[in-house]
């Protein structure tokens, strides 16, 4: 190991939200052997200090096996291209049975929930004709007629939000709008709407870091979520359809005989894909023209560079940290012989900061030539399948945030997320100094 | 070097020459045509520079691809016109080629 002076320096000039306190995290990052180096530390995530673990491995190892931490064994996959390569081969890298990185401790446990599963982690052909069922929910005609509904609402949490008083802009924006747009989606009555927001904090809550305490705790949880769908499927199942999400599940051929458990598991996907990556982006665009003072007084000047600004928040943010594969067979990628059955770990969020891809990286850009370049919505089959609806509520609530307010003050630094999946935020007090 | 009309979803046409070689997907963008995405940057990976292809241009513009294929079953729109613009490279045979565009990218 050479000594830390010798260590390369970063390419990115210092940047707002990485200030002189990561200076240390970085010593740390690079003063471990590489071979050591694991990149799937919650801690990290909820410091935001996992930067530097992946900036040494872009430059060192960029295809890399991390073995006898939390998680276990498996390959880290940290550079733009080689994700690309790695989400476009669903032959070689399998989705089944999961796609977000298990704690060593919880492989192999049985539950009454083994066996969930879930369209985003399945292979063709099954997993193509239940996307199918669900893609008409975010098709070009129904997203017309859900931006009026969701502008509504964007105004109406605008409005009601206090003037010259500390507020979580977590609780009363983020999560507000995008719980009433998954519970349209639904199909749910709209006063039950935070019960999404919850169980999808639960479902990628790690037990013992705050939300729930334990394994059976968090089970226990998921059978009232299982209970209170089980009971809308029945409602929609016995009636005409309705057009929402549930309605088609319990309507469509191809999903209709879907066993318990498979039902579960696509609401647990809807919920979390529908929820929570929105959330935490509408928190991060908040968050970081905070940060960038120059972008937020352009985009002031500029109202239309608002879907721009949208796009690079999706990827500055990178609101899944990671998506997870299973390789099907021996395969050498970039020199590395991966072995059937190893799990290879696509780091989008290491991905969206490669420099050989995407310019100045580490610098919040909201005019960038080419904002939609990023890859926060994975690329192949499984993409995103909601992003334009994603890509919507971000648009209406900045459109409707420059009317009515010149300026969001961050107090302090938000609270992030424990977790290497999730990448979001807990909670972040801002204020409003005045309206326009 | 030859003419490609792109026709947006509200009928705008745009006809623009294109180099021999260089994809359709990138005569759009280098061109600034409304309607085309393209946000894997032509690597065949997503299912953002979808367009329907005129039918009496289908014949030599070919069949999609197999991963082609699986990505245009993602773009809502699809129908047997369908095909990524990126993987249809420009040549002779293609001078005139009309393409519509859809509603909206995917």
């Amino acid at each position: 190991m050479p000594p830390l002076e010798e260590m390369p320096v970063s390419s990115a000039a210092p940047v707002p939200d990485l200030d002189t306190s990561a200076s240390q995290a970085r010593d740390v990052a690079y003063s471990v052997p590489i071979d050591q180096v694991d990149p799937a530390q919650p801690e990290l995530f909820r410091q935001n200090d996992m930067w530097w673990n992946f900036e040494r491995l872009r430059k060192e190892d960029p295809v890399h096996l991390s073995e006898g931490g939390e998680f276990g064994r498996y390959w880290s996959i940290t550079k733009y291209n080689d994700i690309m390569a790695v989400d476009t081969d669903h032959q070689t890298f399998s989705s089944e049975p999961g796609i977000a990185l298990v704690r060593e401790e919880d492989k192999n446990r049985e539950s009454e929930f083994t066996g969930l599963s879930m369209f985003i982690a399945m292979d063709p052909p099954k997993h193509d004709i239940q996307r199918k069922t669900v893609t008409p929910a975010v098709s070009p005609a129904n997203l017309a007629v859900l931006e009026p509904l969701i502008r509504e609402r964007a105004a109406k949490i605008l409005d009601d939000l206090p003037v010259g008083e500390p507020f979580d802009w977590v609780d009363k924006v983020s999560m507000e709008l995008t719980a009433m747009t998954l519970a349209t989606l639904f199909g749910m009555p709209q006063e039950d709407r935070r019960l999404l927001t919850y169980w999808s904090d639960v479902v990628t809550a790690t037990p013992g870091q705050g939300l729930v305490g334990t394994r059976e705790e968090k089970f226990g949880i998921f059978r009232d979520y299982h209970a209170y769908f089980t009971g809308l499927w029945n409602e929609r199942v016995n009636s005409e359809p309705t057009g929402d999400l549930i309605s088609m599940l319990a309507h469509d051929p191809a999903t209709r005989d879907m066993s318990p458990l498979e039902y579960f598991g696509n609401v647990i996907l809807l919920t979390v894909g529908g929820n929570d990556t929105t959330r935490n982006t509408i928190t991060g665009s908040v968050y970081a023209l905070d940060k960038w003072k120059d972008q937020d007084a352009k985009l002031r000047a500029n109202p239309s560079l608002v879907p721009s600004m949208v796009s690079e928040t999706i990827r500055w943010q990178t609101p899944l940290a990671h998506m997870k594969r299973r390789a099907t067979r021996d395969v050498e990628f970039r020199g590395k012989q991966i072995l059937e059955g190893d799990t290879v770990a696509m780091w989008y969020v290491s991905g969206n900061r490669d420099d050989e891809v995407i310019e100045r990286p580490n610098d919040y850009i909201i005019d960038r030539a080419r904002p939609r370049q990023h890859i926060s919505f994975g690329f192949g089959i499984h993409r995103c399948v909601g992003n334009r609806l994603a890509e919507l509520q971000l648009k209406v609530i900045w459109e409707e945030i420059l009317r009515r307010f010149p300026e969001i003050v961050v107090l302090e630094e938000p609270k992030r997320v424990y977790s290497t999946f999730v990448k979001g935020y807990e909670s972040m007090p801002v204020l409003i100094p005045r309206r326009n | 070097m030859g003419r490609v009309t792109y026709v947006e979803y509200d009928g705008t046409e745009h006809a623009i020459d294109v180099e021999e070689g260089v994809s359709v997907m990138e005569g759009a963008v280098r061109n600034g045509v409304p309607g085309i995405d393209a946000d894997c940057g032509g690597m065949c990976a997503c299912a953002t520079c979808h367009v329907h292809v005129a039918p009496e241009w289908l014949e030599l513009t070919g069949e999609p691809g197999s991963q082609e294929n699986e990505l245009l079953d993602l773009a809502p729109e699809r129908d047997a016109y369908s095909r990524l613009s990126c993987q249809i490279a420009m040549s002779p045979a293609l001078d005139g080629l009309i393409v519509r565009l859809p509603e909206s990218q995917h």
